[in-house]
């Protein structure tokens, strides 16, 4: 009997979940139809915005996934990691090499720019791993976590110490102009995030699937304890990856300061979270599946703030976390994941 | 034999039931120390030497003391949360908000196109919600304790980080529904960053207490925290507080057992909320206003900190942490600052150190004393217990086994 009404009840929930997935689904098509019909060129200006923002989204929440799906933390650091790869990349560009204006020898500045700021930003998270996080492996869940909102403080110290209190701009190395298709205007910043962002998840897709390092990675984040004992130095590979994913946050931080010119000591918590959003959004733990939410929370928030039917920038986060809070109720593993068991 | 033999002597003979004597003791000692702090601030500092007085005021103002005590009411919910159910809540500050705001719709001028006034002393022609603060203090802690359990009760299937992340994000967005909460379709919720100011002042026996009645604020803010104190013990003690911890240690366990795991975990959302909601009305009427852009992340891991560093799961501990911590935000890191600048010469702003040593004190907490200052025994043994099971070295006790037989 028991067995029967459980049954029942999965069912009657499941059920409950389609549907409500189906008019979720349902209510946004037809809110972008209501907008696409209304202004067809500020659609496709704001969808190429929000794809933009997507994939710099994208090069965040993929740290958060590679340390997650290693060692089972929420590296609530590594927004503010990506900030200070933000600050690092102005000062390095702007105020140690002054380039101000687009040139041949900016273009050169920022290739070596973006090596800098993604061994700097590796250097940190590697360091902060072995400082903090290492000794706390086998501790209970709650120690690495507070351990990591504290070391996310930290960096915001330092955050503010190098940047102030306030937001600073920054003049930008990239061309300013934009060229247009049918009316709908392209700027050439986020043709380049484009440009910068594919090659690095191509390489880093490399360096996962195909690599004896990245095999190392898979097993360590499959089992710890069997890839030991398969002669895997686990702390190495843990160490190799939050450097990955310092570099991804430090790459990320390059080309928010370009394409958006400024930064402040607390950029890195907000999109930080959202980024985190993207990931569990995915899957997490799934690479494809971060890149996968980070282009869909990119495009949310980009048709959210800018279409002319919207509820505007200021319920940017509201509706972001909205999402994030129905997509744990009704769909805890993400888009991509797998469900998995708990290991008694 | 030994087993059964004690069994049978239990049953046998049933004591009656009474409060233990650390109850009486604690009940004690609390209000010895609330009267003799009172005593010290209405009765000895007025006679001492001006002196001593700029230095009391200075160091331990009468205010920085109420501060305090409202943050003590909002970490001993949060610790019931963390410490007592294990459940990692990073979004405390919404129920801070959520109470604060309860305060500034209920007992002040906001909503003038009404004019209701019940129990509260305030002029009868001031249009506005005016109700009397206790009974602010019963809604408060009804639209949080509803509001912990609408967060509650479809998150809590998740693992405990997730759970983290989902609290999170409610942390984020009831701060952002009151900041841009000036006009939803026409209605002003919440007057937007201007926020609600001023809130009615506490009615107490026919009196009406001013902003700057320190004293009698004072005694009800030590009532409440005494509340939350009586609360928090004595939950702890009972089948609620024990599935509480059961589940804190092994929730698979605690559920194979009978633990039913929602409504046990929801209750310490509750619980937690209802306190939340206590402290954010405490504190508008502390600082007789809500202003929406105080309540920010920052509230929540400030609290987190307290509850740490004090030692998770004991009230003691966490009323020592935030005590302390309270004091180093308001007055002490200040009062510092400018005693070492006059002394040394040197022109350091020591209160923007706080990012830098609330993420210290986390993280060397965590490396090196887990359990906190005040430590509780049963979660220093958690907390500790597969520290070193990497080193094959299980020391075999001997004398623990011998006991089990």
């Amino acid at each position: 009997m028991a067995g029967v009404t459980y049954k029942t009840r999965q069912l009657r929930r499941r059920y409950i979940e389609r549907s409500f997935a189906t008019i979720a689904v349902a209510g946004a098509i037809f809110w972008l139809a209501i907008n696409f019909i209304k202004s067809p060129t500020q659609f496709f200006e704001v969808t190429f915005t929000g794809l933009s923002n997507g994939i710099l989204y994208a090069l965040i929440a993929l740290g958060y996934t590679l340390v997650y799906g290693i060692i089972e933390l929420i590296n609530f650091a590594h927004g503010d990691l990506f900030m200070l790869g933000g600050l690092f990349s102005a000062h390095f560009i702007t105020l140690w090499f002054g380039q101000r204006l687009p040139s041949a020898v900016g273009w050169g500045v920022l290739a070596l720019c973006l090596i800098a700021v993604m061994v700097f930003c590796a250097t940190i998270n590697v360091g902060i791993e072995r400082f903090a996080y290492r000794r706390l492996r086998r501790a209970p869940k709650l120690a690495p976590l507070i351990t990591a909102v504290g070391m996310s403080f930290i960096l915001q110290f330092v955050g503010l110490r190098w940047n102030g209190s306030g937001q600073k701009t920054w003049p930008s190395l990239l061309p300013n102009g934009h060229f247009s298709i049918f009316g709908v205007k392209l700027p050439y910043t986020t043709i380049i995030s484009f440009a910068v962002t594919i090659p690095v998840l191509l390489a880093l897709t490399y360096i996962v699937t195909q690599t004896k390092q990245g095999k190392a990675m898979r097993a360590t984040a499959q089992d710890q304890d069997a890839s030991r004992l398969m002669g895997i130095n686990v702390d190495r590979t843990i160490s190799f990856t939050f450097g990955l994913g310092g570099a991804l946050a430090g790459a990320a931080g390059l080309l928010f300061e370009q394409t958006r010119g400024l930064t402040s000591y607390n950029l890195g918590f907000q999109l930080g979270l959202i980024a985190f959003t993207a990931a569990v959004m995915g899957g997490i733990g799934n690479l494809q599946g971060a890149v996968l939410g980070a282009i869909i929370i990119g495009l949310i928030q980009g048709l959210n703030d800018g279409l002319p039917i919207g509820l505007g920038q200021q319920w940017s986060n509201t509706v972001v976390f909205s999402i994030l809070i129905l997509l744990m109720v009704f769909k805890p593993t993400g888009l991509l994941g797998k469900p998995t068991l708990e290991k008694v | 034999m030994t087993i059964i033999s004690r069994l049978s002597r239990k049953q046998s003979t049933p004591k009656k039931r009474k409060a233990p004597a650390s109850q009486r003791t604690w009940s004690i000692g609390f209000l010895t120390m609330a009267v003799v702090i009172y005593i010290f601030y209405t009765y000895i500092v007025p006679h001492t030497p001006d002196g001593f007085q700029s230095q009391i005021q200075t160091w331990f103002p009468p205010s920085a003391l109420n501060e305090a005590l409202v943050w003590v009411i909002a970490a001993l919910g949060l610790n019931i949360v963390v410490g007592y159910a294990g459940l990692l809540d990073l979004g405390f500050v919404a129920f801070w908000a959520i109470g604060g705001y309860t305060a500034g719709w209920f007992m002040s001028g906001f909503f003038n196109q009404w004019n209701i006034h019940f129990g509260s002393e305030s002029a009868k022609v001031i249009p506005g919600i005016h109700l009397s603060f206790w009974i602010v203090l019963l809604l408060g802690a009804l639209i949080c304790a509803f509001f912990g359990i609408l967060i509650g009760a479809p998150t809590l299937r998740l693992k405990s980080d997730y759970l983290a992340i989902v609290t999170l994000g409610f942390g984020e967005i009831i701060p952002q529904i009151f900041v841009n909460g000036e006009n939803i379709r026409g209605f002003n919720l919440s007057n937007g960053t201007k926020g609600i100011s001023p809130v009615d002042s506490i009615g107490i026996f026919g009196k009406r207490l001013g902003p700057f009645d320190l004293n009698y604020k004072y005694m009800i803010f030590v009532f409440m925290a005494a509340f939350m104190v009586f609360i928090s013990l004595r939950l702890r003690s009972g089948r609620l507080g024990r599935a509480w911890l059961a589940i804190r240690e092994d929730e698979l366990a605690a559920s194979m057992m009978g633990i039913p795991l929602m409504k046990t975990k929801l209750s310490a959302y509750a619980v937690g909320a209802i306190s939340g909601g206590l402290a954010g009305v405490a504190y508008a009427t502390h600082v007789n206003g809500i202003f929406a852009e105080r309540f920010q992340f920052s509230i929540s891991i400030i609290l987190l900190a307290m509850v740490v560093l004090g030692g998770m799961g004991n009230v003691w501990g966490v009323m020592v942490g935030a005590l302390l911590i309270a004091w180093v935000n308001s007055t002490g890191l200040p009062a510092l600052g400018n005693e070492i600048n006059s002394t040394f010469h040197t022109n350091i702003n020591f209160p923007s150190y706080t990012f830098l040593i609330f993420g210290a004190l986390l993280i060397l907490m965590m490396l090196f004393r887990r359990e906190g200052i005040l430590p509780e025994s049963r979660l220093k043994m958690i907390l500790h217990e597969t520290d070193e099971s990497d080193d094959n070295e299980e020391p075999h006790d001997f004398i623990s086994e011998e006991e089990a037989l």
